[in-house]
């Protein structure tokens, strides 16, 4: 008897607080999404209508700062993946005894807060910075050229602040693989390429996904590098939910964002965890 | 290794050549030293900037002073979001070590009805965009007309949290041997015992882990505790808001120095764990 109620008394407290601060909220969000603003009331005051066209305004308002997250979160994936399949690939093959270390590399710029290393980044960059410069007397970039408040800046930044997220799950797949598979792809007469594109690719494949999920997720709702490195040109989808929240006090647009944002992450997310064909996320 | 004997055999062949036969052979090492010098140059410009003799505003390099770590809290404010987000990071981390250390269990050790939608609610917090659970857990707050502070924050960072625990130490028990329970069980220990005796002790360093991640993830968080925390300011909000008009000096000292003590941790941690092998 005792012995069936274990799991549910072991897992009551931790998902009785998930519940309230998780779901709760969440059914919360939906309800806000729906409501107008009160006739007459002050800013921030809303009722419950159930208008439901406030998401279409949400988003018809908003698509091209939709568009851009999505773009701008695929492209960082894309490049936070060819950086970092490379990285992870020598980490688990070719670094010997220094393995350990170089992990601990890996994660160590985390520990700086990625706060502080986002304004660096905006400082390198900046005008002030030896890297604009630089490349201006090489004739890379013309006089008038910046790298900060550009888009450039701001997909550099996110895929800077989200490789460890990538690198870490590549890793761990890689290092599982048996090197024992690859030389037998070798003593069959498949190259170097063949080997890569049909035997470690596919083992590795499920911490390309862990990876690009983690990279992907976060980026897609970030809003700080926008915020620190872009412009009003380069605005996403996260810095529009922030200033609904705290500049115009508009709860129900910023929360009928969130919720299409939460909603467009989740379907693609799906899509493509069909699609690559994993079940050992969960 | 292979490559000093192949230079000394082969002695004739033209420099270019050989270099090429070099970069060949190393070009995934040459590549994994171009990604971490990519990781760690702003991690080394914080740093450098840390002795900035720079007064208000730290942009442009003026000169070398240790007076920034001589006197870490001189700007104001600094040591107070840098208290603040000690404090929130350690209760957060207690709690939701607790709280996932107990879900990884029941998770990892049992079967029951329920098990995979138990699955689904620990990985749904981290598939949800952060400012999604921010925005979200404020809109709560504010229905219940609590004022968004020093707790709200608290109780979302162990939101978060808890699902980040929940998969660090669930991956840890099941990479257990249960051999050595059952070991210990053919002995007349009894459950408690195993568990105190065998079971949480090989379970412990995946837990010890995953508080220093929540710790991690806690202290260094932004979007979440910008929306939770009114007017209470932690160290990256006192960063961000900074960051308009030239966040001081003594923020990188404090980064720097927040960098060199969890290397320390870790480097520590591998050596004990080293001596306990043998």
């Amino acid at each position: 008897m005792g012995k069936i109620r274990t799991p549910y008394l072991l897992l009551l407290p931790g998902f009785l607080f998930l519940f309230t601060f998780f779901i709760l909220p969440i059914v919360n969000l939906a309800q806000t999404s729906t409501q107008t603003p009160i006739a007459g009331g002050d800013t921030g005051q809303y009722e419950q209508t159930l208008r439901f066209a406030n998401y279409l305004d949400a988003f018809l308002e908003n698509r091209e700062q939709f568009g851009r997250s999505f773009l701008y979160a695929l492209i960082a994936t894309v490049l936070a993946l060819m950086i970092s399949y490379p990285l992870a690939y020598a980490i688990a093959f070719k670094s010997g005894k220094y393995k350990n270390f170089l992990l601990v590399l890996v994660v160590a710029p985390f520990f700086t807060s990625f706060l502080l290393r986002t304004v660096a980044w905006k400082q390198i960059l900046g005008e002030e910075g030896f890297v604009v410069p630089t490349l201006r007397t090489i004739g890379i970039i013309s006089e008038s050229t910046t790298l900060t408040s550009t888009a450039f800046a701001v997909v550099m930044g996110m895929t800077y602040n989200f490789l460890p997220f990538m690198t870490l799950p590549l890793y761990a797949s890689i290092d599982r693989i048996d090197p024992r598979t690859l030389e037998a792809s070798g003593d069959l007469y498949a190259n170097a390429f063949t080997t890569f594109r049909k035997v470690t690719l596919p083992l590795s494949m499920p911490g390309v996904v862990a990876g690009t999920l983690l990279t992907f997720i976060p980026a897609a709702g970030d809003y700080v590098n926008a915020a620190i490195l872009g412009s009003p040109n380069t605005k996403m989808i996260g810095n529009v939910i922030e200033s609904r929240y705290f500049k115009i006090v508009d709860y129900p647009t910023a929360a009928a964002l969130s919720f299409t944002l939460m909603a467009a992450i989740l379907i693609l997310v799906t899509l493509y965890i069909r699609k690559a064909g994993t079940e050992e996320l969960v | 290794m292979s490559k000093k004997t192949v230079d000394a055999t082969i002695p004739t062949i033209p420099l270019t050549a050989r270099f090429q036969r070099w970069f060949g052979r190393n070009l995934i090492r040459v590549y994994m030293v171009l990604a971490f010098t990519y990781l760690f140059i702003p991690v080394a410009y914080t740093f450098a900037f840390s002795f900035n003799d720079s007064g208000k505003s730290n942009l442009i390099w003026k000169g070398f002073t240790l007076d920034n770590w001589k006197n870490p809290c001189g700007a104001p404010e600094v040591c107070t979001a840098l208290a603040n987000s000690i404090k929130i990071g350690l209760l957060a981390t207690i709690f939701s070590t607790i709280l996932g250390t107990m879900i990884a269990f029941a998770i990892g050790r049992h079967k029951f009805k329920g098990r995979s939608t138990s699955n689904l609610l620990i990985f749904l917090p981290m598939a949800t965009p952060e400012i999604v659970l921010g925005a979200s857990l404020l809109s709560l707050f504010l229905v219940f007309k609590i004022n968004p502070g020093f707790w709200p924050t608290v109780i979302a960072h162990v939101m978060f949290c808890i699902s980040f625990v929940v998969v660090t130490v669930k991956a840890r028990i099941a990479s257990l041997d249960p051999r050595l329970e059952q070991a210990a069980m053919d002995l007349y220990a009894n459950e408690f015992q195993t568990f105190r005796r065998v079971t949480l002790p090989l379970v412990a360093p995946g837990i010890a882990g995953a508080a220093l991640l929540a710790f991690s993830l806690s202290f260094d968080d932004f979007i979440i505790t910008n929306f939770n925390s009114g007017t209470v300011t932690t160290f990256p909000k006192f960063v961000y808001t900074a960051a308009a008009r030239g966040i001081p000096a003594q923020a990188n000292v404090i980064g720097s120095g927040m960098f060199f003590l969890a290397l320390a941790i870790v480097i520590a941690g591998q050596f004990v764990n080293r001596r306990k092998a043998r």
